[in-house]
């Protein structure tokens, strides 16, 4: 059975920070230029008493009364995050309950990073297909300010907290074909918040600065920048050719490349790698920033908006695990 | 191992940066869109074309196009 990408909808949280904002906590650091280089003009961040699952809830409430859906037909909550509420109960039973859901409807969690929208598709996909489901609600909300040291210059211009939602049904206005995923688990240290799982659940203050007054502390969250560059230079032209073959494709039969808004250089660095021309790679981070697992379907949805989302649209997710997938949408 | 072609290899991990402006004698620090990120560009393109893995301490050493192609080539030797 065929399965679709119905809508998209998505929720940014109030609070703005713009480059101007981090100037000024940081005025003996070259904000402009490192904005402009990683392209993200202002960011998203959420309010104190804000969570992923409320601005997940933000997100599917927009999503019913952007397009018009019957919140009764869904029957199946998928919520990505690495940011839930608690430990217990999943995060995905407290929205279905607030959203008002049949109680029928299937629910979980699952923890993916910046490859989760990927990994989400891949679920509701197999859901659909073996007849457990009809309409999956794939939720993707991260909220990574709240890991980050508020001295952690770097990741406080990159990363921008946001929610998504996602339709996934046996009709929509573009399918969902074929998927190659892959992990790395030797990678886990490279970009890795350790305080609060069961590991180390208290606070280890172990804060130091570098030398570029950096902070570094295994209470926050930690990003080996060059391992990652390393790993995503490796990962992803690989990643991109099995794709294309496993859907049998070539790169010029795919109209746009939609990949993991991690920063405008990087992917510039890996389009460039790959050999795309700019015309047919989307950007869409300056005004969210790295919003983690949300910047695919918030960039698809702004693609679509603009009227770019045609014919075969390849999408390729990777990151924190490490763990990577790439999937081809059809568009209709 | 050439220096030209390693300037072009060197040039093309800058976005900004026209490539008749790098030549061997480029302090690359002082260019205005140079960053960290340019630099892990560097570090992988070092590696991947001249089976060369340079720490990233060993290049905040060099400042210059040509004190890099040294250092990569006496690692390569």
């Amino acid at each position: 059975m065929k399965t679709y990408i119905k809508a998209i909808s998505y929720y940014l949280p109030e609070r703005i920070v713009t480059n101007e904002d981090l100037v000024k906590e940081f005025p003996e650091w070259t904000v402009e230029k490192v904005a402009g280089k990683v392209g993200v003009n202002q960011r998203h961040i959420v309010g104190e008493n804000e969570t992923a699952s409320d601005m997940a809830t933000c997100a599917a409430e927009k999503l019913f009364a952007e397009h018009d859906i019957d919140r009764s037909t869904i029957d199946f909550v998928l919520l990505c995050t690495q940011s839930p509420d608690y430990f217990l109960p999943t995060s995905a039973c407290l929205i279905q309950h607030r959203l008002g859901l049949s109680t029928s409807c299937g629910a979980l969690d699952f923890n993916l990073g910046c490859s989760g929208f990927v990994y989400g598709l891949s679920l509701a996909k197999g859901l659909i297909a073996g007849g457990i489901a009809q309409n999956v609600l794939l939720l993707t909300a991260e909220t990574y300010s709240k890991h980050i040291h508020p001295k952690d210059k770097g990741n406080r211009t990159i990363f921008g907290d946001a929610s998504a939602a996602t339709l996934i049904s046996s009709d929509g206005f573009a399918s969902i074909e074929d998927f190659c995923l892959g992990t790395d688990g030797r990678g886990a240290e490279n970009l890795i918040v350790k305080k609060g799982g069961m590991r180390q659940p208290n606070p280890k203050n172990d804060l130091i600065f570098d030398e570029s007054a950096n902070p570094s502390s295994s209470d926050y969250l930690f990003m080996n920048g060059g391992e990652i560059f390393n790993f995503t230079s490796e990962a992803v032209p690989v990643l991109i050719d099995q794709v294309l073959e496993k859907n049998k494709l070539e790169k010029e039969d795919i109209q746009l490349f939609v990949f993991h808004q991690a920063n405008k250089y990087m992917m510039n660095y890996l389009r460039k790698l790959i050999e795309i021309e700019s015309e047919r790679f989307y950007i869409c981070l300056e005004n969210v920033g790295n919003t983690v697992s949300s910047t695919i379907p918030i960039a698809l949805y702004e693609a679509q908006k603009e009227g770019k989302l045609q014919g075969n649209v390849l999408l390729a997710g990777f990151g924190v695990g490490y763990s990577w997938g790439g999937t081809v949408l059809k568009s209709i | 191992m050439e220096m030209q072609e390693f300037i072009k290899n060197f040039g093309a991990q800058f976005d900004e940066t026209e490539m008749s402006e790098f030549t061997s004698t480029t302090k690359f620090r002082e260019l205005d869109e140079w960053s960290s990120l340019n630099a892990l560009a560097i570090l992988n393109m070092v590696g991947k074309k001249y089976a060369v893995i340079l720490k990233p301490e060993e290049m905040k050493a060099t400042n210059t196009v040509q004190e890099l192609f040294d250092l990569v080539k006496s690692k390569k030797n």
